[in-house]
């Protein structure tokens, strides 16, 4: 199993955003995680990064905690935030920054992000922030497709971008290798569910719902 | 280790793109320049003159911007990349929280240092063409109180950006740490003090835990080891001490206080949550 979230509960000034989940992906799960505003997915994504330490419980990525052994748990992993940061580091420093922490290789990202249709080496020298919104999310799958992960992470990965790079994105999700598990965080199932094969429903810090479809 | 260089040349880049590090930089070699275009170094002051005028007033200059302006443009490196979820995307990739600290710690160390430091360096090449004598000696151990101001400094804002989570809180807090040190200098503030017959030891002790006081009284030692120009309690603690143990306190003090701060600020961003 690759992760394994067992009765993980979290507090934020009292009050519990993540109510004992259990939860559990394995190697080729293709999850849509849903819910409301506030519902907890983007606190578990978190603590699942080593972001958070959690009240109680316990979660392991590929066997290894993720705060004590972030280093080994986000080498597996690749994340794609809401929304892009605004990095202050040119492209070419943000990919040598990427390059020598995960080894990804600078032409790897160049081609995926070519291949949705983004020229990045034209802005290279630019910094990150100043790009578009859609140009920067493109970059950002970019770099998360280029990354050789067993997990990858979507916390509503196309909100910036227009119909046509939506279109891009998900036939290069279709190419991703078979034992290579997604969590996408998403309102809009009808969008990604011919990629999915379960989904999970949070409320109020639960799983009220997880199956497989 | 790889990444903490990384992390640490990165954050220098950086850094070298923004506008802060324009306004520090001209701020520092603008005053050199300005001492020199004034005529600073040819006055005769209270017995200065010359390359040890111009530098006895670049001391009195950095001893009020140095700690404010490290404090402002760092306290914001740790808690501005958390609220604008930097940290988030940057701490996503394997990179070890110990890398990522230190790593930004030591660029921004040399990016406050360096302009200083160059600022003295340009003040020292400036008296040189006027003819002076070079005070090797002195030029030295001022870099090293530059040094130790800075360190200090910075370990105090990466300290108050990892506990911090608000980017505002911190500004402020960092505020009120540089007024009441600066207010601790004050002769008038330590007067009153006596004036009130509080503790001679106690003035005295205050005066010796105040870093940006420890700069001013081994600094100003350096020019005039007699220290009639800084007031009774400086005297007193030169003489408590000794030349030698002064300087050596007033560089290493500061120094101890600074990687002090800055462990206890990596201890909180490891042991508390990054976001």
């Amino acid at each position: 199993m690759l992760v394994v979230a067992e009765k993980v509960s979290k507090q934020f000034m009292g009050s519990k955003v993540l109510d004992s989940v259990n939860i559990t992906i394995n190697k080729g799960d293709r999850i849509a995680m849903m819910g409301p505003n506030g519902a907890g997915k983007t606190t578990l994504v978190r603590a699942m990064l080593g972001f958070y330490h959690i009240n109680s419980g316990k979660i392991t990525v590929n066997g290894h905690d993720p705060v004590k052994e972030r280093v080994k748990v986000l080498e597996n992993i690749s994340f794609i935030p809401q929304l892009p940061p605004p990095v202050k580091l040119s492209i070419e420093e943000l990919l040598l920054y990427i390059g020598r922490s995960s080894g990804i290789p600078r032409e790897r990202v160049l081609q995926e992000a070519g291949r949705m249709d983004l020229d990045i080496q034209k802005h290279i020298s630019k910094p990150f922030f100043k790009l578009s919104g859609g140009m920067k999310q493109k970059l950002l799958i970019a770099i998360a497709l280029s990354k050789e992960s067993d997990l990858l992470i979507f916390d509503e990965p196309t909100a910036n971008l227009d119909p046509k790079g939506r279109e891009k994105f998900y036939e290069l999700l279709t190419e991703i290798d078979e034992s290579c598990s997604t969590l996408f965080i998403t309102h809009r199932l009808d969008e990604i569910k011919g990629l999915v094969n379960r989904q999970i429903y949070m409320d109020l810090g639960k799983v009220v719902e997880d199956e497989k479809i | 280790m790889k990444n903490l260089f990384l992390v640490a040349y990165l954050d220098v880049k950086e850094s070298l793109r923004s506008k802060w590090f324009y306004v520090y930089s001209v701020v520092f070699g603008g005053l050199m320049a300005l001492f020199f275009i004034s005529g600073v170094s040819d006055s005769v002051v209270m017995g200065f003159t010359g390359l040890s005028r111009m530098l006895l007033i670049f001391i009195q200059v950095t001893i009020i911007i140095l700690p404010i302006f490290i404090l402002i443009t760092t306290v914001k490196s740790i808690s501005g990349d958390r609220e604008s979820n930097v940290l988030e995307y940057m701490l996503s990739f394997p990179v070890s929280l110990k890398d990522y600290y230190w790593g930004k710690m030591l660029g921004r160390f040399l990016t406050v240092f360096m302009p200083v430091f160059l600022a003295l360096l340009l003040g020292v090449v400036f008296g040189l063409l006027k003819g002076g004598a070079l005070p090797w000696k002195m030029v030295f151990l001022y870099s090293a109180f530059l040094f130790s101001l800075s360190f200090v400094f910075l370990g105090l804002a990466f300290f108050l950006s990892t506990l911090v989570k608000s980017t505002d809180i911190a500004l402020g807090g960092s505020f009120v740490v540089w007024i009441v040190m600066l207010a601790f200098i004050d002769i008038g503030l330590i007067g009153l003090m006596l004036q009130n017959r509080m503790n001679d030891g106690l003035i005295v002790f205050l005066a010796m835990l105040n870093p940006i006081e420890v700069f001013r009284i081994g600094a100003i030692s350096l020019f005039d080891p007699e220290l009639t120009v800084i007031g009774p309690v400086a005297y007193y603690i030169l003489d408590t001490l000794g030349s030698t143990w002064l300087i050596i306190y007033a560089i290493f003090y500061p120094i101890v206080i600074g990687a002090l701060l800055s462990y206890f600020g990596y201890i909180a961003f490891r042991k508390k949550d990054l976001l």
